[in-house]
């Protein structure tokens, strides 16, 4: 009989904690394909945060190393300046990435650090339960602002690949989501790339996957995605924001 | 072998390398600021890998990543960049992960002074960030035994797969002395392989670096294994100098550049006529505990008088928890960067055993 489907041998055989409707597992399944079909997973070294996907190093089938809350960047700064030939990504949320770890993340991709960084964004803290991420939308509700986000009190919500984009150390942004066929094909070629880059030694590469939060943002996985397609990709456009590929032709 | 001139960061900084060092990762910080300037020339001359990072917290961070993925790192500070390292120091602990800090200290609270203190005691030997954990901590008292102390910080790091710190006060980052390379014993080692995550190229399992452990029981196994571990250490790392204390009526405890002071201070009083010696702890942590309560058990010992860089006193508190009670411990302190004076601790060791006359 043909296999037509196996769960990719990037990840263990470890049960996901996730919540129903949860994006992260399919976007580690995604990163972890694109080691295997690279040749890379024997010669990876991933970084994961703190936040949903903390215990990540129980999921990937590669070394892994657990950061302090935001330093995943210095940490895979540390790994990759030590260990060019491997190949090293970062695995971080909202809250990781886009607060507490703002200077680790702008200035590793000032230095044009060559690792991978996959940015998930689903607009809020989950792990701790619920609370207001600076990537929240306005008029998002979470547990610290629960009369939804203003602009007034919290400020816009920040658009990490656009921004990072500015730095020249940064090669390649993109943003994708996973919420149906045609835009997780999309994900995998991006996070795909990104690797790529990293391992031709080209600079710093970054892609945002854009992710639900059903329990935390209190609907249905359904509605989640929809939200997802309607109201966040509206606020953060889909796309290569940055790809330095055209310049290097 | 030939003495030569060195100046004390810059100094640390060669030893470093002359002990395998693969990675330096620092930030600027008065008066630390020669270690990280060495390290950017030399360092990638001999092969290994300097990056200035962002901020303190940056690079300690840094230093956890080289370190977790098997290399030899190094970062150094001064007081109020160690406090940011802080958060650094408990993962490495936490996780296992060997290195060397250096704080090359100054006087505080807060921004403090440039100047040489001796203010980061506390936190040096009861952790200093989260949790249940120590380092060792190495104290030079020259620049002679700074050169030799980072080279056997590394080894000692890799033994106990644990953080080591070097503290030094300021004054001996900042001098010159002559010193020599001299042979530094080289301990047995452990290979990193079964643990380090440096990629599995083969290897049949992942290595995974960590410090999370979310079911109580095996948290709490984690931690009863890490104290044992630190209970090995107390075991085999305590190091200590006793001067002239063998007849001594009055001893004098004091670490770093006032240690060095009281050697004057000692002759001084000694060709007055008092009995007194210096007890110089080396390792901050471990404490001496054992060697100084012997000394407070002694008949001739009448008094202690401890002397630091600070104006509350840190360390005289291991100076109490050693001494226990048995005799009285009188207290000599100053900071914002002064450093006590011979003048100061001859007059301060004669009031002391006029006390107890």
């Amino acid at each position: 009989m043909a296999i037509v489907y196996e769960k990719s041998r990037g990840l263990t055989d470890a049960e996901l904690h996730y919540c129903p409707g949860c994006h992260h597992g399919i976007i580690h399944k995604l990163v972890a394909e694109c080691l295997v079909e690279l040749g890379l997973l024997d010669n990876a070294i991933g970084v994961c945060p703190v936040g949903c996907s903390v215990l990540a190093y129980n999921y990937f089938s590669c070394d892994m190393q657990e950061a302090a809350h935001g330093r995943a960047p210095a940490v895979a700064t540390g790994i990759k300046r030590t260990h060019p030939d491997q190949a090293v990504f970062t695995y971080q949320g909202d809250g990781d990435l886009a607060s507490i770890g703002t200077a680790e993340i702008v200035h590793a991709a000032m230095r044009g650090e060559k690792f991978t960084t996959i940015f998930v964004n689903n607009a809020i803290y989950g792990m701790t339960g619920g609370q207001m991420a600076p990537t929240t939308l306005i008029g998002q509700r979470a547990t610290t602002c629960p009369g939804g986000r203003t602009a007034e009190q919290a400020g816009m919500p920040i658009r990490m690949a656009e921004m990072l984009s500015t730095l020249d150390g940064c090669v390649y942004a993109e943003r994708v989501c996973v919420v149906d066929i045609a835009n997780l094909n999309k994900a995998k070629r991006a996070i795909k790339k990104a690797f790529q880059k990293q391992m031709a030694g080209e600079g710093f590469t970054f892609v945002e996957v854009l992710s639900t939060c059903p329990t935390n943002w209190g609907m249905t996985p359904l509605k989640a995605n929809e939200w997802l397609k309607t109201d966040m990709a509206a606020y953060y456009p889909l796309g290569v924001i940055k790809d330095n590929t055209a310049e290097v032709k | 072998m030939a003495k030569e001139l060195w100046k004390g960061n810059e100094a640390i900084a060669e030893a470093a390398i002359r002990a395998g060092c693969d990675c330096f990762f620092g930030y600027p910080i008065t008066p630390q600021s020669e270690v990280p300037e060495y390290m950017s020339t030399h360092l990638p001359k001999a092969g290994g890998v300097f990056v200035q990072a962002e901020s303190e917290i940056a690079a300690i961070n840094m230093v956890y990543g080289a370190a977790g993925s098997g290399k030899r790192a190094m970062t150094s500070s001064s007081s109020p960049g160690i406090s940011l390292k802080q958060e650094g120091i408990t993962y490495l602990a936490g996780a296992e992960v060997p290195a060397v800090i250096v704080n090359c200290m100054r006087g505080g609270p807060g921004l403090g002074t440039i100047q040489p203190g001796q203010g980061d005691y506390y936190q040096s030997t009861r952790g200093g960030g989260n949790g249940d954990y120590r380092t060792i901590v190495l104290s030079p008292s020259n620049i002679q035994e700074a050169v030799d102390f980072v080279q056997e910080a590394f080894d000692i790091a890799d033994q106990y797969r644990n953080p080591v710190l070097v503290v030094m006060d300021g004054l001996i980052g900042q001098m010159m002395e002559p010193i020599e390379w001299r042979e530094i014993p080289k301990r047995e080692l452990p290979s990193k392989d079964e643990w380090a995550a440096s990629g599995r190229k083969g290897r049949a399992h992942n290595n995974i670096i960590n410090s999370l452990f979310l079911d109580p029981e095996i948290c709490n196994a984690h931690n009863v294994r890490l104290a044992a571990k630190l209970a090995e250490m107390e075991k085999n790392e305590v190091r200590w100098e006793e001067v002239q204390c063998d007849d001594a009526e009055l001893v004098i405890t004091a670490y770093g550049t006032p240690a060095r002071i009281a050697l004057t201070a000692i002759d001084i009083l000694r060709s007055e006529g008092y009995k007194v010696g210096l007890f110089r702890p080396i390792t901050l942590w471990p404490f001496p505990e054992k060697a100084l309560g012997d000394l407070a058990g002694s008949e001739h010992v009448k008094a202690f008088l401890d002397v630091e860089m600070s104006t509350t006193g840190q360390m005289i508190d291991d100076v109490r928890l050693s001494v226990l009670g048995r005799k009285p411990i009188s207290y000599l302190g100053c900071a914002g960067g002064l450093i006590p004076s011979v003048e100061d601790m001859v007059e301060a060791a004669r009031k002391a055993l006029k006390e107890v006359q």
